[in-house]
């Protein structure tokens, strides 16, 4: 079991509510995984500059400076600012791949959390409750967000385990579900030489979304290439830039609800995690369709595969 | 009447409180005010009482029901009726998924459209959904009725023993043993009968029905690859 929310925001009125929505989502969804949680909120882009997230288990030694020798890796400005593990880097655009693999040489353990114009990435061990308040999530603005809690039940419970995951620049995904073929694509992928970290599974199924989409798919067909490649269960919820995404495995056991007003798209893994929202009483309330590919998109109307991504 | 608000009293006392009702009793109608997609809501009635659910419900609601009516103003989650005895389940708005699973007796009526395994192993139970139901529905169900006035999704009524399937609308495709039947008038009466108790005025001429081909009753190794 584990808990996903997301929410899609049409009405910008609500923008700068959308940190407080998804954090109440979030703890409601409590129940289904408390072990870890974590967040992805889109906003704040700008031009000429683009962010990164990164965690360490030693912020104090880790962060000490970060923004000053990070700033000489690229020959621009860098800021950074920094919230308990985490930390946000602000960048010039094109210039993550150098940052990336300038940390590796840093000290504190330095790992990247999320990468892109727009998003962020906090994920902790812990109840869903205070690894939002750890991050002050409830505060955040933003045009749309993704959350997940765990109940870890293929790997450790670990930050580098828990959800969201970053599959390539401004997209990430959550997962509810367990595959069962990971180990054999982990062991293709990397051979193809794809980073893979952990032993979790969801992170193969992420870094399987980014090898399709290096050679060359969108991330609305890598997705359709998904269910045929992908063993298991599962409920995926995708975020990009302009909007996510939702696809259920053909057997469809792993629960999803949707809901959608003029104000805003909402996903819960139940109903219990959007009896919140505004006007919920007359939303249209729906789940999606087992083996289909769903996007919802800022830049165009609702449609079967995003153009975008 | 009965009004408990759920946000105030807690399902454990709300439950405890139905629980605690006994064939005699005199309060026979509760209202419940805001479910919130809680789950378990009125799971396990033991009494002829009348349950109304003022709002959608989560995993379970009215599980393993006896005697008790319980009808649901909203949509309900998974596993609604599950394991029902007997007694009167009407949702409303639509069912998540393996709404009726397992029930061995009663009557479950579904007025928006339910989800995916309606009815999975069902074993006497009477199901009527007024609108569609999704795939695997009826899969390995043993006996009781599941009518459906809309269309079913995938796999419907695979590997069934006895229960009988009617549906309206079109099947997306049939499960391993599942075929289409010749409808008697013995069948028409059954329909009939039920579609007048959950309140559709749907024609049981309609209807097609279906049920098992009775060929995965027995092991044959002609058949091995459908088991």
């Amino acid at each position: 079991m584990c808990g996903i929310v997301g929410l899609f925001l049409k009405d910008k009125a609500l923008e700068p509510k959308l940190g407080e929505m998804l954090t109440a989502m979030l703890i409601t969804m409590t129940d289904r995984g408390p072990d870890s949680a974590g967040i992805a909120i889109y906003g704040g882009e700008r031009a000429g500059r683009t962010k990164i997230v990164v965690q360490s288990d030693t912020p104090d030694l880790a962060f000490a400076g970060l923004d000053a020798k990070i700033g000489e890796v690229v020959g621009g400005r860098v800021t950074m600012s920094v919230k308990s593990t985490h930390a946000i880097l602000d960048l010039p655009t094109g210039t993550t791949a150098k940052v990336r693999a300038a940390l590796a040489g840093f000290e504190g353990a330095i790992r990247l959390m999320s990468r892109g114009d727009s998003l962020e990435i906090y994920k902790e061990v812990g109840l869903p409750r205070d690894v939002a308040a750890r991050f002050d999530l409830a505060q955040m603005s933003g045009t749309h967000g993704i959350g997940h809690t765990r109940m870890a039940t293929e790997s450790a419970v670990t930050t580098m385990g828990a959800h969201p995951f970053n599959t390539g620049d401004d997209q990430c995904l959550v997962h509810n579900g367990s595959l069962s073929n990971h180990n054999s694509l982990r062991r293709k992928l990397r051979r193809d030489g794809i980073h893979i970290e952990t032993e979790n599974d969801t992170e193969v199924a992420a870094a399987y979304l980014t090898w399709q989409m290096q050679n060359g798919l969108t991330l609305g067909d890598a997705l359709e290439r998904s269910l045929d490649d992908l063993d298991g269960f599962f409920t995926f919820v995708v975020g990009t830039k302009d909007g996510f995404g939702v696809v259920r495995d053909p057997i469809a056991c792993k629960p999803a609800v949707m809901a959608e007003t003029d104000q805003y798209v909402a996903f819960g893994s139940e109903y219990r995690a959007l009896v919140d929202l505004p006007g919920i009483e007359n939303a249209h309330v729906w789940e999606p369709e087992p083996a289909t590919v769903y996007f919802w998109s800022h830049s165009q109307a609702p449609t079967r595969t995003e153009k975008a991504a | 009447m009965q009004t408990v608000d759920l946000q105030e009293t807690g399902l454990r006392a709300l439950n405890k409180m139905l629980h605690a009702q006994s064939e005699t009793t005199n309060q026979t109608a509760w209202e419940i005010l805001n479910p919130k997609g809680a789950h378990a809501i009125a799971c396990g009635l033991n009494a002829p009482i009348e349950v109304t659910v003022k709002g959608s419900t989560g995993y379970y609601c009215a599980g393993m029901n006896q005697h008790a009516t319980v009808n649901i103003h909203g949509s309900a989650g998974p596993g609604t009726a599950e394991n029902m005895m007997s007694g009167t389940v009407v949702i409303e708005g639509d069912a998540s998924q393996y709404a009726g699973a397992t029930g061995h007796g009663g009557l479950l009526v579904i007025k928006g459209n339910a989800s995916s395994r309606c009815g999975i192993s069902m074993k006497g139970i009477d199901i009527v959904v007024h609108g569609n139901i999704g795939h695997m529905s009826a899969f390995m169900a043993q006996s009781g009725n599941l009518v459906v006035c809309g269309d079913a999704g995938d796999a419907l009524g695979d590997s069934c023993y006895e229960a009988r399937l009617f549906v309206r609308g079109t099947v997306k495709s049939l499960g391993a043993d599942c075929e289409r039947k010749k409808m008697r008038p013995e069948h028409l009466e059954i329909l009939q009968d039920l579609l007048t108790r959950a309140g559709s005025d749907a024609k049981p001429e309609e209807f097609t029905r279906y049920g098992s081909a009775r060929n995965l009753y027995t092991f044959d190794v002609d058949n091995a690859s459908a088991y």
